[in-house]
């Protein structure tokens, strides 16, 4: 009886759990190495239309980011429901604010790499041209004039 | 004296560790990376606004998109699965066709003295044409000329454009220049 019961008694043993850290890292560091730290809270929905003609940027810092929509659900109170221009985390009021963006980036840039410069568009593609031509024509009188449509990338057909 | 053997650090908790940092992580990281198509916008002119250089009629390639987001090339309406064939035959123009562009000889490392396009596509839009079809538009036409690029460079040197050094993609890209004018937008057909 004795010697059966303690047969029975074993029943599944336990998985062990001591290589559950080693796993948990190992995806801890492919997340860390895969993504990039989210750096603006956007106030206003971007959907960036789709293109097939695509270049990867590289050089993160190089980079100064425009953001152009229609403000999300949140903000359509504060900001109504035109689209507007978001430099970092403010959104515009004026037009002129993209001018001393630009130059405010520029200087916390290194000498060497403001000729290397690019400005980066991302614009919803329901917005009306009017706005973008506007933030075209003060980047070119700001001297940015190396710009870069933000797009998704297309799955070719 | 036996020292006692030190006491093995309990690991059990490392995973919840390793578990929350994991998360931290998820939440504040994004996985998207760049992505897009990169142009270079003409210097401003303060003095002349109007600059008229003199391109023949037969070297502007107009392509022109309303505020209904309707194609329009040379003047007739247009369907943008076209629009990429109809900008490669503008500029290769190789059945001599008077209404398309004109070349001229140009001194090119690689290939020597060749004839080259002096095409230019004009692209214009309205003030409410949509940022989508802009790009759209936009995409086909840098299409046709990367097409072309990768042709010419497939013929040339036996390897696609983008494996080539940089030496040999300038001379493919003085052979095939990108010029597409952006005209400021207008109201066209009113507001």
């Amino acid at each position: 009886m004795a010697k059966f019961g303690r047969k029975n008694k074993g029943g599944t043993p336990a998985i062990s759990t001591a290589s559950l850290p080693d796993i948990v890292f190992m995806l801890l560091f492919f997340f860390m190495v895969s993504t990039t730290m989210r750096e603006v809270e956007l106030k206003i929905r971007v959907h960036t239309p789709e293109a097939t003609e695509i270049k990867k940027l590289e050089k993160k810092s190089l980079i100064s980011y425009i953001y152009i929509g229609q403000p999300t659900k949140s903000y359509i109170g504060k900001y109504g429901t035109e689209p507007r221009i978001q430099l970092n985390d403010v959104i515009a009021t004026d037009l002129e604010e993209i001018g001393q963006y630009i130059t405010s980036e520029r200087e916390k840039m290194d000498e060497a790499d403001v000729p290397l410069m690019m400005t980066s568009l991302k614009i919803d593609d329901k917005t009306k041209m009017g706005i973008v031509v506007d933030v075209k024509q003060q980047l070119r009188k700001s001297q940015a004039l190396k710009i870069n449509y933000s797009t998704r990338k297309k799955l070719v057909k | 004296m036996a020292k006692r053997a030190t006491q093995e650090v309990n690991a059990g908790s490392m995973a919840d560790i390793a578990f929350l940092l994991l998360i931290f992580y998820l939440v504040t990281t994004t996985m998207d990376s760049d992505f897009g198509i990169t142009r270079k916008l003409p210097p401003i002119q303060e003095e002349e606004e109007e600059k008229e250089v003199d391109i023949n009629e037969r070297n502007i390639f107009i392509v022109l998109i309303n505020r209904n987001n309707q194609l329009a090339v040379e003047g007739e309406l247009f369907d943008i699965n076209e629009l990429k064939e109809a900008t490669k035959e503008f500029i290769v123009n190789p059945l001599n066709n008077p209404n398309l562009s004109d070349r001229k000889e140009v001194e090119i490392p690689f290939f020597g003295v060749v004839e080259i396009s002096k095409g230019v596509v004009s692209l214009q839009n309205d003030r409410s044409t949509e940022y989508g079809k802009y790009i759209e538009v936009q995409n086909e036409l840098v299409a046709a000329y990367n097409e072309l690029r990768n042709e010419l460079s497939i013929k040339q040197f036996g390897l696609p454009y983008d494996d080539l050094d940089t030496d040999r993609q300038k001379a493919i890209k003085t052979y095939y220049p990108l010029t597409i004018s952006e005209a400021e937008p207008r109201n066209i057909g009113g507001k």
